[in-house]
């Protein structure tokens, strides 16, 4: 009736999974009452849980995001204090097969569940209403993507009480993640948890490709489009192209596992190393597709904070669809110690090498963008700035490990942890950090506490060189990673430093949860009445913060490069149209959250083998995705009595702003002529 | 005019002429690589270059005739992102044919 | 704004209502299509990494049977044929006759998936199931997905005939027509890689 489901299953006599799950379940309880209390069910469930509008969407894909990043980080943590302690005749505190899973964890969580949906979610907010469209091109598609992401992540979580996760690490390389090997559901956790997020990953990707190509605004040519927007073009280009790779892989992984196929076996025709080339054909490209979208995060904060264009459009556009075609042709250095043919290692140590190149192009790019300009000190541009730095040394030990020599000797070792570790910190995380205090008002219609963002920034910036350091000198000193026990004193002093580096790391967190806290509450004061809160060159500046569901009254009609900063040159910014028209939207559904449920009941049941519900579940996806698709009453009218209303009370907010000082609203900036820069 | 737009395959929607040509040479394209090979008179690199010449051709035969594909202003789209998904196929196929086959030499031969 | 301004402005507007939803619509399905197309190159891939991987088992040349396979090949490609007549009918607007074709293709569809499912069957019960050797876990997996695919547009086709029935060929109707004649001729090219590189090459 339950497949392998048993209560042994429960991991009751590790105190220390059953401290995080009761740990969990209380968070979860709390949520749960304070909702309760606040009689907010319905409101959670018609504006939230069903809605289809992409900018509610985006604010819960970084609230996902969010609280990944706590697991995630919680992962990292335990394991720079084993690490710490494990040397010599003492064991540490955790033992090799919880080691193992909390490092899989770690890197599979902040890839997929923290990485991919904040860089999802700041698109959803963001890149429709920087196209001047009044959503995306599948507003029903994008609600059923955000359900499946979080069904992968609650996957993940379930794994904590019921069951284990892979032992495998976040790669699951056979013949480790075969059945013989890794007998238990953890594989399986891992398997579906980013399975079924990588479908709704894939959606993502057509649907904003789709929006992006298809619903600009009129007279917005490719080359007028904000660079935030021709990155997400070409990431989701790679998305489209690489996930049904990985999809592919995982699904050979699965068939062997469940129907004893010969794949990646050892014996009877099984080839491993096939898996490592498929896994890495959409692991290289997605190293890109999660930081493609961070340079364009800079790429929109380094103008803004500079009151300058960014310098060289042009080369910044070609750069990213170079890097985007690049990022297709170097998976083998991933593995370079497999084997290979020096002709072979060659040819992918020198197009890593290249990659390096268009990046570069960029970096200059920014530097010469702030060069001569009126840099404000903001936190979102502190965090480019901390960027510039780490991501420079993260470059450069990569342009080292594509050296295929040299890679021999460091592969596999906590150098190469700290490289990467050093890419995506800075290249990822810092980018979607300084996008969530760039973009929070436009979300909320308040400003961040500045002062607790610049203490969240300098803890992270100084937590991570401390954290990342050491483990480079680790890896020369031939320390391998993924070490639960180790028996050579050296390395002992750099663990400690590296484990001083995460407390500090613990401590940008904790200012960034304060800032969250302390912004809300002070919100009267910094809210942002004009919408366009910094000065901002792009369209979405030109809506309301928050803006209303329909973005813009009317589709704006683009002149120019930086759009918006050419309306407010040129005077159309704000001007009152001559008459408002119905506007249609799409209706919100429950479907979306339906085929969420039914596809973590399929998850769950496939990694049990409890095969009736496995079957009976994705019969009821099927039915809810044909169900509606014999609905063709998906939208409704805004009249334009509604539109009109709607929009004089948001210019009568506007010239309140401009009648308080500059100082009050914090905004330079007023809704008609505006000083020169 | 919306109709037009309505189209994955563009401004026209095909023939009954146009499905039947279609059909007529699918069928021969088919016909000819199953001849060669259950044959198997030809020499193996001509049987093989058959196959191959043979598949490709009709493949651009479904496009043209069933798929409308061309190079219309209304399918550049279409067009740019097939061509652009066919190199990464080449490369995704080519490359790992290439790094498989060579690491399959060092170990076995 | 300038008169001339204006007016070009309400040009632009107009061309942009032009396009929008309905484009953005059917050029979404054919990203999906080009995934689809990758995902089937990795299958493609790894059967061509894993042909020769026979483990001492059977070969191509023991398993597979051209002649049957050829009839398969014809049976889609009419399949291909007669969706082509239906998608001629809803060009023209008469409902009864796209039904005729729509369930001449399902027919012709569902006569493909019986004999894929015979084949499969009897390769299991010879023993030859896909757990043998990497050879033959490729070649189920990789016709087999083909095989799923068509499954899953033949029951999109029959929620397709449901919808012509009842509401007649409307606009979304025959939006959704169009994708899904999309998807069944891009199955038919893929098949044309399944028989060259699997059976063809299989036997040779």
């Amino acid at each position: 009736m339950l497949g392998k489901l048993t209560l042994s299953a429960i991991p009751y006599h590790n105190p220390i999974i059953m401290g995080a799950v009761g740990f969990t379940i209380l968070v979860g309880l709390v949520i749960l009452g304070l909702i309760t209390r606040h009689g907010a069910w319905r409101y959670l469930w018609t504006e939230w849980l069903t809605s289809v509008d992409h900018k509610r969407i985006g604010v819960m894909y970084i609230v996902l995001a969010l609280i990944m990043l706590l697991r995630g980080f919680a992962d990292a943590i335990m394991m720079r204090v084993q690490q710490m302690v494990a040397e010599g005749a003492s064991q540490g505190y955790l033992p090799p097969g919880h080691f193992d899973q909390i490092f899989g964890a770690h890197g599979t969580i902040m890839i997929l569940f923290m990485a991919m949906p904040f860089l999802v979610g700041l698109w959803n907010v963001v890149i429709p209403q920087q196209l001047g469209a009044r959503d995306v091109a599948f507003p029903f598609l994008n609600s059923v993507s955000f359900w499946l992401t979080a069904v992968g992540a609650m996957l993940v979580m379930v794994s904590l009480g019921i069951g284990d996760f892979s032992t495998a690490g976040w790669t699951g390389y056979p013949p480790l993640s075969e059945l013989g090997y890794s007998p238990t559901s953890g594989v399986d956790y891992w398997i579906w948890a980013i399975q079924i997020s990588g479908v709704g990953t894939l959606l993502t990707g057509v649907n904003f490709l789709a929006t992006i190509v298809k619903m600009r605004a009129p007279g917005m040519t490719f080359m007028r489009m904000p660079v935030f927007a021709w990155a997400a073009l070409v990431t989701c280009v790679l998305i489209i192209l690489a996930f049904p790779v990985l999809t592919v892989t995982l699904a050979l992984l699965t068939l062997d596992r469940y129907l004893d196929m010969h794949f990646f076996s050892n014996g009877l025709g099984g080839n491993m190393m096939m898996y490592l080339n498929l896994f890495w054909i959409w692991g290289h490209p997605e190293v890109y597709i999660v930081i493609l979208p961070a340079f364009g995060v800079f790429s929109e904060v380094v103008p803004t904070f500079s009151g300058k264009p960014l310098f060289g459009y042009k080369t910044m556009v070609y750069a990213t669809a170079a890097i985007g075609i690049l990022s297709f042709s170097v998976w083998l250095h991933h593995f370079f110690t497999m084997g290979s043919s020096a002709n072979v290692n060659a040819f992918f140590g020198i197009t890593t090498m290249i990659i390096a190149v268009p990046t570069g192009v960029k970096i200059f790019n920014w530097l010469f963008t702030m060069y001569r300009g009126r840099v404000q000190f903001t936190p979102p541009i502190l965090w480019t700035i901390g960027f510039f730095s780490a991501f420079l040394v993260g470059g450069v030990t990569g342009v080292l490990l594509a050296v295929p020599p040299a890679d021999y000797l460091l592969h596999n070792s906590l150098f190469l942890v700290a490289h990467f570790h050093n890419m995506l910190i800075p290249g990822a995380l810092f980018a979607y950090l300084a996008g969530y205090m760039y973009w929070f008002p436009k979300a909320f219609g308040f400003r961040l506490n500045e002062k607790w963002g610049k203490r969240a920034f300098w803890a992270w910036l100084v937590g991570f060189y401390v954290a990342f350091i050491p483990l480079y000198v680790l890896g020369f000193m031939g320390m391998p990673r993924r070490m639960e026990h180790y028996s050579d004193p050296a390395w002992l002093p750099w663990l400690e430093v590296a484990a001083i580096g995460a407390v500090i790391i613990l401590f940008g967190i904790i200012f960034l949860v304060v800032q969250l806290v302390v912004s809300i509450r002070e919100r009267q004061a910094t809210r942002d009445l004009t919408g366009d809160p910094w000065n901002g060159r792009t369209l979405e500046w030109a809506t309301a913060s928050p803006p209303a569901v329909y973005n813009v009254a009317r589709i704006p009609v683009v002149n120019a490069l930086d759009s918006f900063w050419d309306m407010k040159q040129q005077g159309p910014a704000y001007e009152k149209p001559p008459e408002y028209a119905d506007i249609h939207m799409p209706r919100n559904s429950p479907a979306g959250f339906v085929i969420g449920v039914f596809a973590f009941l399929f998850g769950f049941a496939m990694i049990w083998h409890i095969w009736w519900l496995a079957i009976a579940s994705a019969v009821g996806m099927l039915a809810t995705v044909v169900a509606r698709s014999l609905n063709d009453d998906i939208e409704y009218v805004i009249p334009a009595a509604e539109v009109e209303r709607t929009e004089n009370e948001r210019r009568r907010l506007m010239a309140q702003a401009a009648t308080q000082s500059p100082a009050d609203t914090g905004a330079d900036v007023i809704p008609q002529p505006l000083p020169q820069v | 005019m919306a109709e037009a737009h309505n189209t994955i395959a563009g401004e026209h929607q095909g023939s009954l002429l146009g499905y039947s040509i279609g059909f007529v040479l699918s069928a021969i394209l088919t016909a000819i690589p199953f001849a060669l090979v259950i044959n198997g008179t030809a020499p193996r690199e001509a049987t093989l270059l058959g196959i191959f010449a043979a598949a490709v051709v009709q493949i651009l035969v479904h496009l043209h005739y069933f798929l409308h594909l061309d190079r219309s202003s209304a399918q550049r789209w279409n067009l740019m992102t097939l061509l652009f998904t066919l190199m990464v196929m080449t490369i995704f196929i080519g490359g790992s044919l290439w790094i498989m086959l060579d690491l399959h030499s060092r170990m076995m031969g | 704004m300038t008169p001339q301004v204006q007016a070009i402005d309400a040009a632009l507007l107009a061309a942009h209502e032009h396009h929008d939803a309905r484009d953005a619509q059917a050029f979404g399905f054919w990203l999906y299509i080009l995934s689809d197309l990758i995902l089937f190159s990795s299958l493609f891939a790894t059967f061509a990494v894993q042909m020769r991987s026979f483990a001492g088992g059977p070969t191509g040349k023991d398993l597979f049977d051209l002649r049957y396979v050829a009839v398969e090949t014809l049976l889609l490609l009419l399949s291909s044929a007669s969706y082509g007549l239906a998608m001629l009918a809803v060009q023209q607007g008469r409902s009864a006759r796209v039904m005729r074709w729509l369930g001449v293709t399902f027919l012709l569809g569902l006569g493909f998936i019986l004999m894929e499912v015979h084949e499969f069957y009897g390769l299991v019960l010879a023993g030859h199931g896909p757990d043998r050797s990497g050879f033959i876990s490729a070649y189920f997996t990789l016709v087999g997905t083909h095989g799923t695919h068509v499954t899953f547009g033949l029951i999109w086709m029959a929620a397709m005939l449901f919808q012509v029935g009842f509401k007649g060929l409307s606009k979304p109707v025959a939006g959704r027509l169009l994708r899904l004649s999309v998807f069944w001729h891009f199955l038919d090219i893929v098949w044309i890689g399944v028989f060259s590189v699997v059976y063809l090459l299989g036997v040779m």
